[in-house]
């Protein structure tokens, strides 16, 4: 069965939405997604009829809170395969879930001299965080290579990972669209002794996510870009991690106890839950999971996989030597995530140039500068395919850069 | 929306195709790095200033077609002038840019002497805000040079 693109774009009001006369082309879900009607109504009804205060009052309102809040819990334990819903916990975004690992996890077991394995093609949440802990505590970072087509090269990876204390990588280039082999890269991390780290960010929201399956140690994602609400993200770690890091943020929610002289922490996952967390948003993620289950993560694969194919297709066919696409080829180890240079007509003139026929693309360095000299570009275009798009937007792309090269044609 | 061709006016492509005064100055010419962290565009101002004249300016980087011809178009306005005409110019330049239409009528009454020529092509950038910072990135990175060069 494939995906009635159809169909899943009329769940979503803002394609109802246009802009001087047109429809929106949206290609940018790879820095935020679109929300479809379940998830808004979802968390519309729950203000107008469901909202209270989460584990702190007795009356009834407030048990119903807590328990749409930690029905969310529940979902997103399912939704990654998780085998507790005390190893879920909830932050801000996948940010400050990464930050939450280095700050607590690797703050208390790391010191000078230690390793901490890093990607080249890492976004700068999984990088600026383990800089800092550089800078404070001197630890040293070591950084696996890429292949020339944007794959990670393991060529000497055992090498590199010999002696780290953490592995931490990407499931899924936020630049390249690349998938990483995230269970080989797990048994790597641990074969050398290393805790396995993975940023989701990019995966979760386009795949089947199986944290058991992959033995990973720790992950981070966010709702926003898998139809959720933005101001909502994910930690999932080991329990026996969980248990035995020190808390993240200082508050109410996190305590078992506070005297005069010092404080307890609370059970997982509260113990890393400071203050009122994301109540509304927990909502809006878990009717965003409900959404993607009812289609199906390896139907919304699949169907990515077919548009992505055609886009490296007609791309490729129509403008030849005049488009660089960064990343993979092959379709199997990529998402439908494409970075292209054209023309050498900058991205942001490029952008400019495209939002003229309402196609929404990303301009700039994907908060991946590394990667970005790595490659070469200080800036490419990205455009960033999700279940709501088809082949059709594809073709409005290619269009589009067709009037590009009107204006920048010299 | 406005058109495109408010914002890639002919003028401003030939600076992107051709910029001028492309390179560096060897010190003591004071130098500034200016960078747009929301695109990743870099600019390098070399600036030679002698007697209180900037006697000679050099531009280097990369990014967009507004970002380069606005460096382009500055570095010709500028090369040869007092410093405080510079600075004027910087203030006329920014009061264009700016999206409050009546600071700009306030600052062309405010600095009579310095009249924008060219530069008066990027008017259209105004029309799409987020390109402003792309405009202004050059006139910032001479400012920076300026205080360096203790102008």
């Amino acid at each position: 069965m494939t995906l009635d693109v159809a169909s899943i774009r009329a769940e979503f009001p803002i394609f109802e939405r246009v802009i001087d006369g047109e429809p929106i082309v949206y290609l940018d879900s790879a820095n935020t997604s679109q929300k479809p009607r379940a998830v808004i109504d979802a968390m519309s009804r729950f203000m107008e009829t469901g909202y209270g205060p989460i584990n702190r009052s007795a009356y009834r309102l407030a048990a119903e809170a807590t328990d749409a809040y930690e029905g969310a819990r529940t979902k997103v334990r399912r939704f990654i395969n998780a085998s507790s819903d005390a190893e879920i916990v909830f932050t801000k975004n996948a940010t400050e879930s990464l930050n939450l690992v280095a700050r607590t996890w690797a703050k208390a077991n790391l010191s000078a001299g230690d390793v901490v394995v890093l990607t080249h093609m890492e976004h700068h949440a999984n990088i600026v965080p383990w800089h800092m802990l550089a800078a404070e505590q001197g630890i040293e970072l070591r950084w696996v290579p890429l292949t020339d087509d944007g794959q990670l090269d393991l060529t000497d990876l055992a090498a590199t990972l010999d002696g780290a204390k953490v592995f931490a990588f990407t499931a899924m280039s936020n630049v390249l669209g690349t998938i990483t082999p995230v269970r080989e890269l797990c048994a790597a991390a641990h074969a050398a002794g290393a805790l396995a780290l993975v940023d989701g960010c990019q995966y979760v929201p386009h795949n089947v996510t199986d944290v058991c399956g992959w033995d990973a140690d720790f992950m981070a994602f966010s709702s926003h870009k898998m139809c959720g609400p933005s101001g909502i993200g994910v930690l999932w770690g080991r329990e026996e991690l969980l248990d035995a890091m020190p808390p993240f943020l200082g508050g109410g929610n996190m305590i078992a106890d506070v005297r005069l002289d010092g404080f307890t922490t609370a059970e997982l996952p509260a113990k890393f839950e400071a203050g009122t967390p994301p109540i509304v948003e927990a909502i809006g993620l878990g009717a965003a999971i409900d959404f993607l289950d009812g289609l199906g993560m390896a139907e919304i694969r699949r169907h990515e996989m077919q548009v992505a194919d055609y886009a490296l297709r007609t791309l490729g066919d129509r403008f030849g030597d005049d488009i660089t696409i960064h990343g993979p080829t092959n379709v199997e180890v990529r998402g439908a995530t494409f970075s292209f240079a054209f023309r050498d007509i900058h991205p942001h003139d490029l952008s400019q140039v495209l939002d003229q026929r309402n196609v929404c693309v990303r301009a700039g360095h994907h908060c991946a500068k590394p990667l970005m000299r790595i490659l070469g570009a200080p800036a490419t275009a990205r455009a960033s395919f999700y279940l709501y798009n088809d082949e059709r937007d594809v073709d409005v792309l290619a269009d589009a850069l067709d009037s590009a090269t009107d204006i920048f044609g010299f | 929306m406005p058109g495109l061709e408010d914002l890639y006016r002919e003028i401003i492509l030939d600076h992107y195709r051709s910029p001028r005064n492309r390179g560096e100055l060897p010190p003591p010419a004071a130098h500034a790095v200016g960078h747009n962290p929301l695109c990743g565009d870099e600019i390098d101002v070399y600036l030679q200033v002698d007697d209180g004249v900037v006697t000679d300016i050099k531009v280097g980087g990369q990014g967009c077609s507004i970002s380069q011809s606005s460096a382009s178009m500055m570095s010709q306005a500028v090369k040869g002038k007092p410093v405080d005409e510079v600075r004027a110019l910087v203030k006329r330049f920014k009061g264009m840019m700016s999206i409050d239409e009546d600071a700009g009528e306030r600052d062309e009454t405010a600095e009579p002497g310095a009249a924008l020529g060219d530069l008066e092509a990027l008017q259209g950038v105004v029309k799409f805000p987020v390109r402003i910072k792309c405009a202004t990135l050059a006139w910032n990175t001479l400012v920076q040079a300026l205080e360096e060069s203790n102008a």
